[in-house]
């Protein structure tokens, strides 16, 4: 990297932040709806651990998770699937901007594509997913018993980190194949979404195979699912090492690269292929 | 030194195709073997029926689309290579979509850009107070860019690329959509820019009052190729369409019948006549008189539009 490209680099942030506070305004502009939003956007995913509640009132434990247990697991998707989808905005859309030919717009400003696709649309309404995962899961800590230690403290915290990182590649690697197949926003969603629905539960009840997957085609275990494990002092499913949460952070930074390069790939793809 | 270089630029495109169940994959040159210059300060009228190739040589000139062959300079850079450093020193208004913040007001979208394009403050202020006079964007500036008419909009978007000072402009269908006045009034502030700031403007239009307007220098392409580059005067004059005598009898009378002349049109009293271009309309006029009893008369010299015609018309075909 010379010189340059680092000065330009260094300039990210500030671009990112500039365009988020557009954004940010530009949804503000119909405070009623914004209200509305945020308020439906609570309730909807308030009923998402109720039916979990629910399940609890008639069993004592779901896959060897105990209530409290399963409110970690659904907090630490929750919150990650929010803090990745608020980061990578709308950038599911960008089919629909190949199509309008409004990515031309992106590529004449001097700012990357990708910031401005991600910044594109910032919705503050977002934060509803994860404010709310943050309240399932401070009230599931204090009410489970663990023995922390600072380990177990740092692989928690670092797992939102790493679990967002992973999620916000999968939005970018569904965004960037929009740009070989324009209609496959549905694709991403059911790797984005339904990974959420799926890492809410303890991956062990689902079956061997399905834990094979998610542990090595689509890394959603690393989410939360094994550094939890290893936080809770469980046994890790198909015979893997207890330690295998430890490596959440090295599979995001593997799936940040991915997506990094498949970004770059498709945006390279239309421009010299033009559609 | 020129601002823009092209040599020998070509862009082809994979079209697929199926018919029933086979797919057969074929190469289209929308842009194919284009060489031409233009100076700093040049405004170049770019123009050619839809699907010329128009719109992927502005996309190869901003750096949006890289060429298949030949090789593009654009302000002493190749434009697909230094796309994001380029985009500073280049400003691009596309007539058919806005590039301002629909929710919120003119004046924001202009503040975001000032920090975007890193124009110095005072510059910025400078540039926004010249162009809310000449555009008279004043009562516009507290304005949701979403409550602009079309013509409001369009002034905006042409204020939004000029503030960081751009050597070179593109723009791609300026006045589409707009009535005469706001054309006019665009126009003449383009024209301002143009003379003042020495602005490269490469204009891309199907309205050919604005190459009349504003252009010193003509381009036509059609399929990809160069079919005339020079003066529109020139344009004018290596086709050699006819021209019209307009004559206004004292009534209605049968077509006039001179040698060398047609009537294409009778009104009534009034007879449309074209006659060649190397024929002289003095003499024509004196025929006329002494055997018609003539009231009034004009001539017309062939419209752009039908010259430009017959030019997409010609013989260079693929």
């Amino acid at each position: 990297m010379d010189d340059s490209a680092l000065r330009r680099a260094l300039a990210w942030p500030g671009q990112y932040w500039l365009l988020v506070m557009m954004w940010m305004r530009s949804g503000l502009a119909y405070p009623l709806s914004f209200a509305l939003t945020v308020l439906t956007g609570v309730l909807i995913t308030g009923t998402d651990f109720a039916a979990v509640f629910l399940m609890f009132s008639h069993i004592k434990s779901f896959g060897g998770f105990s209530l409290g247990e399963m409110a970690i697991l659904y907090g630490t998707a929750s919150m990650t699937l929010g803090l990745a989808n608020l980061l990578t905005g709308s950038i599911d859309q960008v089919g629909q901007r190949i199509r309008t030919g409004e990515l031309d717009v992106w590529l004449v400003r001097p700012v990357p594509a990708f910031l401005q696709a991600v910044a594109n649309d910032f919705a503050l309404r977002r934060v509803g997913r994860p404010l709310q995962a943050g309240l399932i899961l401070v009230v599931a800590l204090s009410r489970t018993e663990l023995d922390w230690t600072v380990a177990k403290g740092m692989v928690l915290g670092l797992s939102l980190i790493t679990g967002t990182m992973i999620f916000a590649a999968i939005f970018v690697l569904g965004a960037a194949f929009q740009f070989i197949a324009i209609d496959s926003a549905e694709l991403s969603n059911s790797f984005t979404y339904g990974g959420q629905q799926l890492t809410q539960y303890p991956l062990s009840i689902f079956g061997k195979d399905v834990v094979r997957a998610v542990t090595f085609i689509v890394p959603l275990a690393f989410v939360n699912y094994y550094p939890v494990l290893y936080v809770l002092g469980k046994p890790a499913p198909l015979g893997l090492p207890s330690w295998i949460g430890l490596l959440a952070p090295l599979v995001a930074i593997a799936m940040i690269a991915l997506a990094s390069l498949a970004w770059r790939g498709g945006l390279r793809r239309y421009r010299s292929t033009g559609s | 030194m020129s601002v823009i270089e092209l040599e020998n630029v070509s862009r082809a495109f994979t079209v697929t195709s199926r018919v029933g169940f086979r797919r057969t994959k074929r190469e289209v040159r929308a842009v194919d073997g284009l060489s031409f210059t233009v100076e700093p300060g040049e405004v170049m009228g770019y123009i050619g029926p839809n699907g010329a190739g128009k719109s992927t040589t502005i996309k190869m000139l901003t750096g949006i689309l890289v060429p298949t062959g030949g090789s593009i300079r654009v302000a002493g850079v190749d434009p697909s290579r230094h796309r994001l450093k380029l985009a500073k020193r280049i400003g691009v208004v596309f007539g058919q979509r806005t590039t301002l913040w629909w929710d919120l007001p003119l004046k924001d979208s202009f503040a975001v850009l000032q920090k975007m394009y890193d124009v110095p403050r005072a510059r910025h202020r400078e540039n926004l107070a010249t162009f809310v006079e000449l555009l008279d964007l004043g009562d516009l500036l507290d304005v949701p860019v979403r409550q602009l008419s079309l013509g409001q909009r369009m002034r905006g978007d042409i204020a939004a690329a000029l503030l960081h000072d751009p050597e070179i402009v593109y723009l791609d269908e300026p006045t589409i959509g707009l009535d005469i006045i706001s054309k006019a009034r665009l126009r003449e502030f383009l024209a301002q820019v143009n003379q003042e700031r020495q602005t490269t403007i490469i204009l891309t239009t199907h309205d050919l009052d604005d190459i009349e307007a504003l252009c010193s220098r003509v381009m036509v392409i059609d399929h990809g190729h160069q079919v005339y580059d020079g003066t529109l005067a020139g344009l004018r004059a290596s086709q050699s369409a006819p021209r019209t005598l307009i004559v206004d009898l004292a009534t209605s009378l049968p077509p006039i019948e001179i040698p060398g002349t047609t009537v294409t049109k009778t009104e009534g009293p009034r007879q449309h006549l074209t006659f060649p271009p190397t024929t002289s309309a003095a003499p024509l006029v004196a025929q006329i008189a002494a055997s018609y009893p003539l009231v009034d008369l004009s001539i017309s010299d062939p419209s752009i539009e039908s010259i430009i015609a017959r030019l997409y018309a010609g013989p260079v075909r693929d």
